[in-house]
């Protein structure tokens, strides 16, 4: 099977697209104007502690030397301690890890679920009232900001109505901590009350993000389903008498989403890491809380950490795209 | 006639464009025997394809008008015909089609025997057949095995692994055989073959023709072919029907066509042909534009023979014996 090589190929190319990312990384963080060395030792610190400091942190070195240790470090698991909490950055971003890729992926398959169907229906409508209406919630699905949303989700449904939490995971403690997951927990422990109480915490932060992500779909299967159903193989399957239906959600679907996949991948990408503000609405205890903490704290290894992890995370989104497009797409891989 | 498997009957089809109406066909009638194969040719634009679809009922509905005229098969007017029976009862069973480029009419993400086994899941004749009823399973096998056998007589090598290909895994030339037996699986009685062989090596074009022409004789069943290849009509047609400008001008037996051409249009049509003597002669002029044609005869403009009255009045069709034209000053008087 090419499949194989196509995974293969994709999985090597992951090496120096990674290697990439660590020198993008590393080198952006030593352009920031802030003195981690002076943060670590302290307020009142005199210039002697300082320069202790900057040398047990290794940041006297010169620049190559300097990234080389990172890499190695890195490799070895250790992303160093943060400045702030005084934990390895490698055990916080775990804990937090899980949070947002919960949040993420049942943004993304609601997005789905949601975007594929109503984008086929405003195709296959072309210029009728439906399609209009799809146009302009789409346009705004995209152009509402989604602070804004989210505090006004809060405002109806939390305050106004009171049938969602405001914020947050879960009532009280969590499940018992497996995998982090509060949903998958929940079901390994057969824990009904907290499983629901997840699902519903998650109603309106799923909400705000799939929103746009939903916009983002239903426009990409809509352009994918109008372009098929132009395509001479599409004027064949009519003149040779196959059903609409199955020309419609059978064929057509198929060659449509393989853009929309395309773009579910990179959604799920900018999910991950951009769900920052509607974590902080939230307050939803993920990556993206940590990462503004981070951020306004100066705290170096936190951050290059988080965008160590958040590039990962996009690249390996990438690499099972690109797998998907070639199951999709024969053309890819045979 | 009655014997007639299909009759169109003055079929008036016009598009719409930003410019205005464009009559693509206008006043087309045309009608073609069960086992008849027959030639459809002419210039580009002169509404070969719109006539193929229109009787398949697959003209883009967002563009095409039908204005009138009739598409008289098996007792009813096709275009009176609901879209969903159109779908279920005659495309694909009664008509089938054959495309022009198979490279693009096979879906890319499916392997060719999915397609298959979809099309013989709605159109297999063995639906027809009693002894297959409530045992679906038993028909499938039957039409796998049915599907392998055409494979064979389509000349394909290895049908078993054939299936388990995508087309893009498989040649021009062995797409479009894929194409005929396709076709003629379902066992139809009009075969629409759209310039078929246009987009294949001139060296496989013969060969494709044949085999079309081979079957389809041994079957019975009628082929509309359109072409604007002249020779490739030669090799297979029985009759040959000439279009110019939305209207059928000429039509004839084959040997006819080629001996005693009756319209100038036809005319200039064969001595288009090359020939070592006279290397390649166009036909001067262009084909009028459709929204707004030539008052009269439509070839006038570019007819040597024309006089006033080819500007004032469209020429009635006179049929003679098998053999018809439309033109004031036809080339050849028909035998009584």
């Amino acid at each position: 099977m090419k499949i194989f090589v196509l995974v293969v190929n994709r999985v090597i190319w992951f090496v120096p697209t990674l290697l990439g990312l660590l020198a993008i990384v590393f080198f952006i963080s030593h352009v920031i104007p802030a003195d981690p060395a002076a943060f670590a030792a302290g307020e009142n610190a005199s210039a002697a502690t300082i320069a202790e400091m900057r040398a047990r942190l290794g940041l006297d070195q010169p620049l190559h030397i300097q990234f080389l240790r990172y890499v190695q470090s890195i490799l070895s698991g250790d992303m160093g301690r943060s400045i702030y909490t005084g934990r390895p950055v490698s055990e916080d971003l775990l804990s937090r890890l899980p949070a947002t890729l919960e949040l993420t992926l049942v943004t993304v398959v609601v997005a789905a679920l949601i975007g594929v169907p109503l984008g086929v229906v405003s195709a296959l409508r072309r210029n009728s009232w439906v399609d209009h209406a799809l146009r302009f919630v789409t346009i705004a699905g995209l152009a509402i900001a989604s602070f804004w949303f989210a505090i006004l989700l809060q405002l109806f449904f939390s305050m106004q109505l009171g049938i969602t939490p405001l914020t947050g995971r879960v009532e009280g403690w969590g499940p018992e901590p497996i995998t982090g997951f509060y949903i998958i927990d929940s079901l390994i422990n057969w824990d009904m009350e907290t499983l629901l109480d997840a699902f519903h915490h998650l109603i309106l932060p799923v909400a705000t993000l799939a929103l746009p992500a939903a916009a983002t779909i239903v426009r990409f299967t809509r352009a994918g389903v109008l372009n098929a159903l132009e395509s001479n193989y599409v004027l064949y399957e009519t003149a040779m008498g196959y059903p609409r239906s199955q020309i419609v959600w059978k064929y057509v679907l198929r060659n449509a989403l393989i853009g929309t996949v395309t773009q579910i991948g990179l959604i799920f990408g900018i999910l991950l890491a951009g769900a920052v503000v509607v974590e902080a609405v939230f307050d939803w205890p993920g990556l993206g809380m940590f990462a503004v903490n981070s951020i306004l704290n100066s705290d170096y290894n936190a951050v290059m950490g988080f965008t160590l992890i958040a590039g990962t995370m996009f690249i390996v989104v990438n690499l099972l795209v690109d797998i998907l497009q070639g199951l999709i797409d024969p053309r890819e891989t045979r | 006639m009655e014997s007639d498997l299909i009759a169109v009957r003055d079929l008036r089809v016009a598009f719409a464009s930003d410019a205005g109406l464009a009559k693509v066909l206008d006043g087309v009638s045309c009608s073609i025997r069960p086992g008849e194969i027959r030639g459809l040719v002419g210039e580009s634009g002169c509404g070969k394809t719109t006539l193929a679809r229109a009787i398949l009922g697959i003209l883009p509905p967002n563009s095409a008008r039908i204005q009138g005229g009739q598409v008289l098969f098996g007792g009813r007017d096709l275009l009176t015909v609901p879209e969903a029976a159109l779908a279920r009862e005659v495309r694909g069973r009664e008509i089938a089609y054959i495309p022009q480029d198979p490279s693009t009419a096979f879906n890319p993400v499916f392997t060719i025997g999915t397609q298959i086994a979809d099309l013989m899941h709605w159109k297999s004749p063995l639906l027809r057949d009693p002894s297959f009823r409530g045992n679906a399973r038993a028909r499938r096998e039957a039409d796998l095995a049915r599907v392998v056998e055409w494979l064979r007589l389509v000349q394909l090598p290895n049908p078993e692994a054939l299936l388990r290909k995508y087309p893009h895994e498989v040649s021009g030339g062995q797409r479009q055989r894929l194409m005929i037996a396709m076709a003629l699986l379902p066992e139809p009685k009009l075969v629409i073959a759209d310039e078929p062989t246009t987009a294949l090596d001139v060296t496989v074009q013969a060969q494709i023709l044949k085999l079309l022409k081979g079957l389809a004789r041994d079957r019975n069943v009628a082929v509309l072919f359109t072409t604007h290849d002249l020779g490739a009509a030669y090799e297979i047609c029985d009759r040959i029907t000439v279009m110019y400008a939305g209207q059928e001008v000429e039509e004839a037996p084959v040997a006819e066509f080629f001996n005693r051409p009756s319209h100038p249009y036809t005319r200039k049509l064969l001595d288009s042909l090359p020939s070592a003597e006279t290397g390649l002669r166009g036909i001067p002029g262009e084909i009028p534009r459709l929204i707004d044609p030539p008052p009269g005869c439509r070839f006038n403009p570019r007819c040597e023979r024309a006089t006033e009255i080819c500007q004032q009045r469209p020429p009635a069709e006179l049929a003679g014996p098998g053999h018809s034209v439309r033109c004031h000053h036809r080339l050849t008087e028909f035998a009584a």
